[in-house]
């Protein structure tokens, strides 16, 4: 990649970085909450279901402030974790739970639908053959939502690789640690001659989403084509 | 007094009735046998351990599934239930094998390739077994939940109108499946019906249900047999009688021994000797105070009028008692008292051969 800079070089590595890593840490927990919210009733239901919304409809800033509350070096839980190894604030850590938590309820609304749409008959029919409930999840459930569940997984990657507010409000803009792919783009705005740097990092950055989508397409319908096919 | 195979006390609020069904089948096939609403499938979810608002107590055998006074509730998945679904419910994520094999996978039994081969082979599936699922036909598809069901080594099958979304013909491919399966005898089954002609053919104890409630229990020769048991639609009223496979005739009928009674019916796939069940539509039958001469059908039964069971409307049934059994007949209250007939008449019971569809005639005896 000799047209990018190094600087850029590193930008899109990390956003790759965080971005990864918050997809994978996240969606497991997106897929129990998704399963929770389609096939289970119980107590304050809703106020789940808003809390996890609720990253979607708060301003970014005010999600990342409330992150540097929770776990900036002097809150805490901030200090317990440092402790222990893992300091979030201003680290790129730090920039990877942003994202995770920008990009969950996307993940979550994707796979609640297509958990939802798996016909509860089946798991019936899955139970009287001696599955678990685990097993019901693991053979029927989830094979059948695995389109809704990959399509939640590319949402929520798109979604960390162009999360800004949050992530710059909680663990700033520091070049090789939390300088991810949108916050190297507004850096480059704010300096003279940044225009060229700034638009083949969105080049980049459309590249990648572009992909992203397709790769996404392509494994649902894979996967509906193995569904439907004798 | 040996045990039941099955046993079923339940009470259980539903919307538009209340069930209350007590059940004691012995091995063999039980239909429960009602109109929609009646409560048949509730009582089958309820064994099957899908509903929990019941009360009551369930026992397979020996085994206790549910019993509310003791506070014993087996989740479905430990009931070992094969539960024969109206609409299959064949997995379509999954090949035809993977289906079949598919309890066996999620309880980590080892495989059993000499079961699976014949379960395979007595259901005809062997070429479908690479085939994903939801493009098989209606039959196949009902074929493979059976064998799916089979499969699961289960104690009890339960059979949701296995049929009700088949064609006649396709209801011809599957029900030789659920006779085998009766007179294997190696598992209890319990079948839900509303079609007259499976009773017949199926039912070793037929147990009647309306609003949530047995309204008659006992063999099918008993229930159907019965004039004043009228299974909603009057036409479908109709008694079975057993019979064997006497010859076959070169001019296409068969020729059955019913208690030495020869019974001349469309030709029957069956080799000689075999037991049959005939069912014999009371609206097919013909009486008549004296032997009949000079007529078509060939069939005729001299017998005693057991029992009149006149109808709110313009008919009256009959049953008779013949040496081949009890048969009944459906005729007009007009014809009753011309005929003057009255229990201990003795007159002939006349059957035209051609009245007898194939699938009133069902295969060996339960």
């Amino acid at each position: 990649m000799s047209w990018l800079g190094p600087d850029e070089w590193q930008a899109v590595a990390l956003s790759l970085k965080v971005a990864g890593w918050a997809t994978a840490l996240s969606l497991p927990v997106a897929i129990w909450v998704a399963h929770l919210l389609a096939r289970k009733d119980f107590p304050g239901k809703q106020v789940v279901n808003g809390l996890v919304h609720l990253p979607l409809i708060l301003p970014p800033v005010v999600t990342g402030y409330l992150l540097l509350l929770t776990f900036g070096g002097t809150a805490p839980l901030g200090a317990f974790l440092t402790k222990l190894g893992l300091p979030l604030a201003f680290r790129w850590t730090g920039a990877a739970l942003a994202a995770a938590i920008m990009g969950f309820p996307l993940m979550v609304r994707a796979i609640r639908l297509s958990i939802e749409a798996v016909d509860p008959k089946l798991e019936a029919a899955a139970a009287t053959l001696g599955a678990s409930r685990w097993s019901v999840l693991t053979t029927v459930t989830l094979p059948l939502a695995l389109p809704g569940i990959i399509a939640g997984a590319i949402l929520g990657f798109a979604k960390a690789m162009g999360e800004f507010g949050a992530t710059i409000t909680f663990v700033s803009n520091i070049p090789g640690e939390t300088r991810t792919v949108p916050s190297a783009i507004y850096s480059f705005l704010q300096v003279p001659g940044g225009e060229n740097a700034a638009l083949r990092l969105v080049v980049i950055s459309i590249i990648i989403a572009m992909g992203a989508l397709v790769a996404s397409e392509v494994l649902a319908r894979r996967v509906a084509k193995r569904m439907e096919d004798a | 007094m040996t045990q039941p195979a099955l046993s079923i006390t339940l009470r259980a609020s539903r919307p538009g009735f209340d069930l209350d069904v007590d059940v004691t089948a012995p091995a063999g096939l039980t239909v429960l046998f009602g109109a929609s609403g009646s409560g048949k499938t509730s009582v089958v979810d309820a064994v099957a351990g899908l509903t929990q608002d019941v009360s009551g107590r369930i026992a397979v055998g020996d085994q206790v599934l549910l019993d509310t006074t003791q506070g014993t509730y087996l989740p479905a998945h430990e009931r070992r239930i094969g539960y024969v679904f109206q609409d299959a419910r064949l997995f379509p994520h999954l090949t035809v094998r993977r289906n079949l094999d598919y309890a066996r996978r999620v309880t980590r039994q080892p495989a059993d390739a000499a079961r699976f081969d014949h379960v395979v082979e007595m259901l005809g599936i062997g070429h479908l077994l690479d085939r994903r699922t939801p493009r098989l036909s209606g039959g196949e598809k009902q074929r493979v939940a059976i064998g799916r069901a089979l499969l699961s080594r289960p104690q009890l099958i339960l059979a949701d109108e296995p049929l009700a979304a088949l064609d006649d013909p396709r209801k011809e491919e599957i029900l030789p499946y659920f006779e085998r399966l009766r007179d294997e005898g190696e598992v209890p089954i319990l079948y839900v019906t509303h079609s007259t002609s499976e009773v017949a053919r199926l039912a070793t104890t037929v147990v009647a249900l309306e609003n949530g409630r047995v309204i008659r229990q006992g063999s099918a020769i008993e229930v159907l047999g019965d004039p004043s048991f009228s299974p909603g639609d009057v036409r479908s009223v109709g008694a079975v009688i057993e019979a064997r496979v006497a010859t076959h005739h070169d001019d296409g009928l068969t020729e059955l021994n019913a208690g030495s009674i020869p019974l001349f019916l469309p030709r029957i796939a069956r080799d000689p000797g075999t037991s049959v069940r005939v069912r014999i539509a009371a609206q097919d039958v013909i009486l008549s105070r004296g032997r009949p001469e000079g007529i078509s059908a060939l069939n005729c039964l001299p017998g005693v009028v057991q029992g009149v069971q006149e109808g709110a409307g313009p008919g009256a049934i009959l049953s008779l008692d013949t040496a081949a059994g009890r048969v009944l007949a459906r005729i007009t209250k007009r014809s009753l008292a011309a005929m003057d007939l009255s229990v201990g008449t003795e007159l002939y019971a006349i059957v035209k051969t051609v009245a007898v569809a194939p699938s009133d005639v069902g295969g060996p005896k339960g």
